[in-house]
């Protein structure tokens, strides 16, 4: 622990600290461009001088000046000032005066460091440099005039996203950032470098001039385009949602989010339903909601009624689903849309227990069944942080590029019982062993056979540290998943179950991925936000909300219970999913036992209480046995990353992507 | 150095370069090179790599030889690394052509000792034989570039030309080294200057005089 000081106040910083890291724990705010916390130190901008002694008589880059013992570090002399106001200088020297046609505007760190940290003017009266625009996908927009350089990107690329494919072309003066020939950057993570250019160079290309920063309305919310949970801010203005930017939180998504997570948006205006609709002699046709209602119970299903959850739903949602199913005395609930039906009776089995942080820290992965890279990307940047840390990472199932090497082991099943020697003996002797389990490996006897390898070398233990290991993990695609089992939505034989049960009314909650030709003698009433499958199949539609139009609790695939608030209004007819199944009960002529949305999370609290606060669910580390033997071929259900929800589906830009970046389409790039 | 650009990359550049490889005696080369490197390292070997190829290139071509896409990208799946990464030492260093060239590069320092000794001279010399700079000569022969100190002040003012430097050079004396280059002599490289060797002084040392024949021993006399 050095000691330093830093303006005159004497304070320990950690070892292995720089003085950057010293100067901001001692509360002062260095400017900065290309340092940043989650990339390694480039030192390139110059921005972050400081005056150090002892030292040379001049002043230092403190980003990559490691913080020593005794150091006196001065951030606020007269050197500083200058030193500051030099880089700054020479930043500007060729950066273009084009802030107020810049998408960065308002949130560009060059332009509120000028002003904190820049002389008043320019003293430079030559040409400025200009660079060709670069052409890096459907999602980036360039402006490469306005690089300064800081290398952030090209990092990102190599470092976390893993795909060397951005870099620094030529030299001095005329270095270009660019990707190689101008191809599309290819990689689920992509967009992330918007948020790092400290500047205007990179922006988003859908959300170019929509709005600026401080127009917007700021929601926290939670995503739900894959299990992960990331944390994001809904950024809206009136009833649209113009834009999604990642929130940090170290536990879940770092302060990265998917493409797909990021550009999904534009779905949210496009396919809507905002109205109802009935089946008419085979046709949909609109319909006011109480001819609606009115349909579903003259029905009068009694008992025979039943629930499917789709992927995006929050826990509110299927709670008053689960309320009005039993209520008319029926407990038939299901989540697992496309059949699955692995044991769900111990929670902790299919619960990724080794928490996504703490992945990071295993010494020897096995993953079965998972693509992660298009199931969950923010995974695949942990496991490329475990291999850097040394890990060994073994995969079953069909070969995709991982971005972190690993050693494929087969793409069948019965490899999990079936290990090579040397793959068995690095998970025994691991210190930190994991399995991964994947929506591929869940099924037919695989998640028992993974739980049987994991009972085998013991993969809960208590570590040197005195800390509980759990290494086993189950990777869910959908972001309703844990919630889904945890409030029930789990039959023995899956949704096979409640076909052989032949409801007469089928509640279809957002489900657009049920075969529904399965349920060709029930009545289905789909209760979602957007005509994809499901509504196709429907025979009653209920217009509800999409998740940035609600508030509610989504649990993420490691258990983590997470709030969401409501940003904007469902378009239309549409409504909040738990007024319509509220109002369907009245309907029903039956009661569910809450009037509002408080008393529906209260209910839903006193019935799961884990669900009443934010964090990990606690499941137990008691995993079951497992065993038997798992056999067949593996396929990845992810066929295409950019289309796995409806949301997506209907998003112009995911549509545009998949075309371009998974099909290899060209796309004419439209006249500016 | 601004109006460096990369090749485009075009479908009759893929025709003609897209199936390049080493030859017999480069490929012993190649790894030869990579072997330099300690195991795990073997991407240090792309400077030396792509020099070769650049050489390679150069043979088939008869010119200097210059760096093709396609080129590029057969170093970086030789050194299994990306090709952005490649791309970027390529262009950054400016001994990699990474456009066409002519046979001979003639690569005219500007630098303040070579100005002062004439180098204005020597560039316009060279416009007068119908060079232009970041051109090459419609026969093929010529490509001049003006580029920064060469490391050569001792013997100012002075031209590279692919591996040789010619110094002490007047306009007469470039004339007669292109000249020689032209009907595919081997004029000899170093100092043109009558007399002189290397960059020793004109006319016989003005310091440390006693040294020439003897060692001697200053010290007294400071």
């Amino acid at each position: 622990m050095p000691k330093v000081k830093v303006d005159g106040v004497e304070l320990d910083v950690p070892n292995g600290a720089t003085v950057l890291q010293a100067c901001e724990l001692a509360g002062k705010e260095i400017p900065r461009f290309c340092y940043h916390e989650r990339l390694s130190i480039a030192g390139n901008c110059r921005m972050c001088l400081v005056e150090v002694k002892p030292g040379p008589p001049k002043p230092q880059a403190s980003c990559a000046l490691p913080a020593t013992e005794g150091q006196e570090i001065r951030t606020d002399s007269e050197m500083v000032k200058k030193a500051r106001e030099g880089v700054m200088e020479f930043l500007l020297i060729n950066h273009p005066l084009d802030c107020p046609i810049c998408d960065q505007g308002g949130e560009c760190d060059l332009q509120d460091q000028a002003m904190a940290y820049g002389r008043g003017g320019s003293r430079y009266h030559e040409n400025k440099r200009a660079v060709t625009e670069k052409y890096m996908g459907p999602l980036i927009k360039t402006q490469m005039t306005r690089c300064i350089h800081c290398t952030r990107c090209v990092r990102f690329s190599e470092e976390i996203a893993g795909v060397d494919e951005i870099g620094a072309l030529y030299r001095g003066e005329n270095m270009q950032i660019t990707t190689y020939l101008e191809h599309a950057a290819k990689h689920e993570m992509s967009a992330n470098v918007i948020d790092l250019c400290p500047v205007g160079a990179l922006t988003s290309r859908p959300y170019a001039y929509e709005a600026r920063p401080w127009e917007l309305k700021k929601t926290l919310g939670i995503d739900v385009s894959d299990a992960i949970g990331s944390n994001i801010r809904i950024d809206s203005r009136g009833r649209e949602v113009l834009r999604v930017l990642p929130r940090v939180n170290d536990d879940v998504n770092e302060e990265w989010i998917s493409d797909k997570a990021r550009y999904m948006v534009d779905g949210l205006v496009r396919r809507r339903l905002d109205k109802p609709y009935l089946r008419r002699d085979g046709k949909l046709v609109p319909a006011s909601w109480n001819e609606a209602f009115e349909a579903i119970a003259t029905l009068k299903p009694g008992k025979s009624i039943a629930a499917v959850a789709g992927d995006m739903l929050d826990c509110e949602t299927m709670f008053a689903a689960k309320k009005l199913v039993g209520a008319l005395g029926s407990s038939l609930l299901e989540g697992r849309q496309t059949g699955m039906d692995y044991d769900t009776s111990s929670l902790a089995a299919v619960n990724f227990n080794t928490t996504l942080s703490g992945i990071e820290t295993a010494d020897a992965i096995l993953i079965v069944g998972s693509n992660v890279r298009a199931e969950a990307p923010l995974v695949n940047v942990r496991l490329r942080k475990a291999v850097k840390r040394g890990a060994k990472v073994f995969l079953i199932g069909p070969e995709w590029d991982t971005t972190f090497g690993g050693e494929f082991l087969g793409d069948d099943l019965s490899k999990i019982g079936d290990l090579p020697n040397h793959v068995w003996e690095t998970i025994r002797d691991a210190k930190r062993p994991a399995i991964i389990v994947g929506g591929a490996g869940l099924g037919r006897g695989g998640l028992e056979a993974a739980l049987s390898v994991g009972e085998q070398i013991g993969i809960v233990r208590e570590l040197e540290d005195g800390t509980k290991w759990n290494g086993f993990n189950v990777l869910h695609m959908a972001a309703s998943r844990m919630g889904g089992l945890m409030l029930g939505y789990a039959q023995k034989g899956g949704l096979a179950d409640i076909v052989a049960a032949k409801p007469k009314v089928l509640l279809s909650l957002g489900a657009d991925e049920v075969d529904y030709t399965r349920f060709a003698d029930s009545m289905i009433v789909y209760i979602g936000h957007h005509g994809d499958k499901g509504a196709h199949a429907a025979d009653v539609i209920l217009p509800a909300s999409a998740y940035t139009e609600k508030a509610g609790t989504y649990v993420n695939t490691e258990g983590r219970v997470q709030w969401s608030d409501k940003a904007v209004f469902a378009p239309g007819d549409a409504r909040e999913d738990w007024t319509i199944l509220r109002a369907l009960a009245d309907a029903f002529g039956v009661s569910v036992g809450f009037d509002s949305f408080e008393e529906l999370r209260a209910a839903m609290i006193s019935e799961v209480p884990a669900l009443g606060s934010e964090g990990l669910a606690d499941y137990g580390s008691d995993l079951p046995a497992g065993g038997g033997s798992a056999s067949g071929q593996i396929a990845y259900p992810v066929k295409d990353f950019y289309m796995t929800n409806p949301i997506a589906r209907a998003s112009a830009t995911m549509q545009r992507c998949s075309a371009e970046l998974l099909h290899g389409e060209e796309i004419a790039e439209a006249a500016e | 150095m601004a109006d460096r650009y990369i090749e485009p990359d075009t479908p009759e550049l893929r025709a003609r370069w897209g199936n390049f490889a080493w030859t017999d005696e480069n490929a012993a080369k190649a790894k030869d090179i990579v072997a330099r490197y300690p195991e795990g390292r073997q991407r240090s070997a792309v400077m030396p790599l792509l020099d070769l190829a650049q050489r390679q290139v150069g043979a088939e071509l008869d010119t200097q030889g210059w760096l093709p896409i396609p080129v590029m990208e057969y170093v970086a799946d030789y050194l299994d690394m990306p090709i952005i990464r490649v791309v970027e030492v390529a262009t950054f260093y400016t001994m990699y052509n990474i456009a066409p060239i002519g046979r001979f590069h003639v690569q005219v320092c500007g630098t303040t000792p070579c100005m002062l000794r004439g180098s204005d001279d020597i560039m316009a010399a060279c416009k007068a034989r119908g060079m232009q700079k970041g051109h090459t000569t419609e026969d093929g022969l010529f490509s001049l570039t003006e580029v920064e100190c060469m490391g050569n002040c001792a013997s100012a003012p002075m031209v590279q030309i692919n591996d040789d430097n010619y110094e002490d050079l007047t306009p007469e004396r470039l004339d007669a080294v292109l000249d020689a280059l032209a009907r595919g002599e081997t004029p000899k490289a170093g100092t043109q200057e009558p007399g002189r060797h290397t960059v020793e002084p004109l006319g016989g040392p003005t310091t440390l005089k006693e040294m020439v024949s003897e060692n001697h021993d200053y010290r007294g006399e400071w």
